[in-house]
């Protein structure tokens, strides 16, 4: 996607890492704006490497045990469920 | 009068205690979670949620006697700048209903705008309080990050969001912030200004900007739209004759601004968004694939158009190659930026600009084009690169059009921008 184009397979190849499904017609529209967007994107080439000082500091608590969620709450917006557990689709 | 479509939920939430907000109603966005009351961020993806718990914030509503009148209209997941990208139709501006009301938070705007409640809670990740308390003529306030807990707030982008006040004076604004502020165990980057602030957030508001140093960024004020300068202008030397000072500053670094913002507020917004599989909540689908096919179907179903924009372009950005020419470079500016705010409020105490360059698009004008409107957010996006506070208080009218003064503070200088700002609203 470096000249400056973006065509819809690569759209379509960023899509399945993201795991969104797309129409035909998005793909295409998709490719037209990202190009402009990365295009825009290339001006952060001319952003001088800056020094980072990240105020880091570690936030420590006791590990005590509390309450939490309670089965049903945890599930009540599953779309599927069975035995207490979260049902999901099939792994392969 | 005209529907607004400010609020996706009318449902009242009781407060728990008496006290200083006792009697008065407060919107809340519709991605702070509200125990037991649909939270849907404005998207068909979580049209159906219901959260097990409230908010800090939510929590501290009720705590300060505040009554919760319902959940406000939004972008999806807070992306977008005019409140079109809610799955649920946009919000209308109550100013001028054929116009946006400004977004992401447009539904709390709107609600205070209109007397729908006296107060409102909105998030700000790059401009999505200021923008819409600006172009529907109220005041918002970005706090600083860190001084507002995120806890229950549904992320999009963590290192840059937080929660703040919309009213319609610059007073009751800082009422709420006073209530909504302080250190929350349940959100570890909360901390304890460095110096304490001498009294209530609302004490700052005396109106008095006697010998008060303005700054005014050239780069922030470089292709706004004429109208609102003007406004801006005039705002600025009526400080002015109450005693403050304007000069014009250069920060040189704020022309990367919105692409770095973007860059990372989309990366973010990649990887925050991957919790939506339709496991946990989510709509049901029919799709009869394994893991990955049934993932990226709910995905489809579930996402608007901006936000499947947004995963796909972080995605994009974080992928192997491209880290380095994108983010690393993104938080490069984001450093310099930072660098640069703390150079020019050493040497002002507040900086303005206006707070949008334009003023309130018609509705349907702006979604074609996603960069354009990424461009709109322009002097918004460097306060929340630089984790600063900043407010947006009326400052008068255009073609009829409300204009916003924006005015930015040092980390944790929330009373010198409330005072400031309350010689006007």
């Amino acid at each position: 996607m470096n000249d400056g184009s973006v065509s819809p397979e690569e759209v379509r190849h960023v899509a399945a890492l993201a795991r969104v499904s797309l129409t035909e017609e998005e793909a295409v529209r998709f490719a037209a704006q990202f190009a402009e967007v990365l295009d825009a994107f290339e001006r952060l080439d001319e952003v001088p490497d800056t020094e980072r000082e990240p105020e880091l500091v570690n936030v420590m608590r006791a590990d005590e045990v509390r309450e939490g969620l309670s089965h049903e709450e945890a599930l009540r917006n599953a779309p599927d469920s069975e035995d207490g557990y979260f049902r999901g689709p099939p792994v392969s | 009068m005209t529907e607004l479509n400010a609020f996706l939920t009318r449902e009242r939430i009781d407060p728990t205690h008496e006290g200083p907000l006792s009697g008065r109603t407060v919107a809340v966005k519709d991605n702070i979670s509200t125990r037991g009351v649909r939270t849907t961020c404005g998207s068909a993806m979580l049209a159906e949620y219901v959260p097990p718990y409230d908010a800090t914030v939510v929590e501290r509503l009720r705590e300060a006697g505040a009554t919760v009148v319902g959940k406000t209209n939004m972008d999806e997941f807070g992306m977008g700048t005019t409140t079109e990208t809610s799955a649920f139709g946009p919000t209308r501006n109550p100013v001028d209903t054929g116009r946006v009301p400004g977004g992401s938070s447009g539904g709390s705007a709107a609600a205070v705008a209109a007397g729908e409640a006296d107060l409102a809670l909105g998030s700000d990740t790059g401009g999505s309080i200021r923008c819409p308390a600006a172009f529907c003529g109220v005041v918002g306030i970005k706090p600083t990050y860190g001084l507002v807990s995120r806890y229950g707030l549904v992320a999009y982008a963590n290192s840059l969001e937080g929660i703040g006040p919309f009213a319609r004076t610059v007073e009751e604004a800082a009422e709420l912030l006073d209530v909504i502020a302080g250190v929350d165990e349940r959100d570890a980057t909360t901390r304890e200004p460095e110096t304490t602030p001498a009294g209530s957030y609302a004490d700052a508001a005396t109106g008095d900007v006697d010998g008060l140093s303005i700054g005014v960024p050239t780069e922030l004020l470089e292709g706004a739209d004429e109208r609102v300068v003007e406004a801006v202008e005039g705002a600025l030397s009526e400080l002015e004759a109450e005693g403050a000072t304007v000069r014009e500053v250069s920060l040189d670094s704020l022309s990367y601004a919105v692409e770095a913002y973007y860059v990372i507020a989309m990366s973010e917004a990649s990887s925050n968004l991957a919790r939506f599989d339709g496991v946990r909540y989510g709509p049901a689908t029919e799709s009869e694939g394994n893991w990955n096919e049934a993932f990226a179907a709910v995905r489809e179903e579930g996402f608007g158009e901006e936000v499947k924009r947004r995963i796909l372009l972080g995605t994009y950005a974080l992928s192997a190659g491209y880290h380095e020419k994108y983010y690393r470079k993104a938080q490069d500016a984001r450093a310099w930026i930072a660098e640069d705010f703390d150079g020019a409020l050493s040497e002002v105490d507040v900086l303005a600009s206006p707070t949008m360059p334009v003023l309130p698009p018609e509705l349907g004008e702006s979604l074609d084009d996603p960069l354009q409107m990424y461009l709109i957010d322009a002097n918004t996006v460097p306060v929340n690169l630089a984790n600063l506070p900043a407010i947006s208080v009326p400052a008068g009218e255009s073609d009829g059009l409300p204009v916003g003064l924006q005015l930015i503070g040092p980390a944790f200088g929330e009373e010198t921008i409330i005072r400031a700002a309350s010689a006007l609203a």
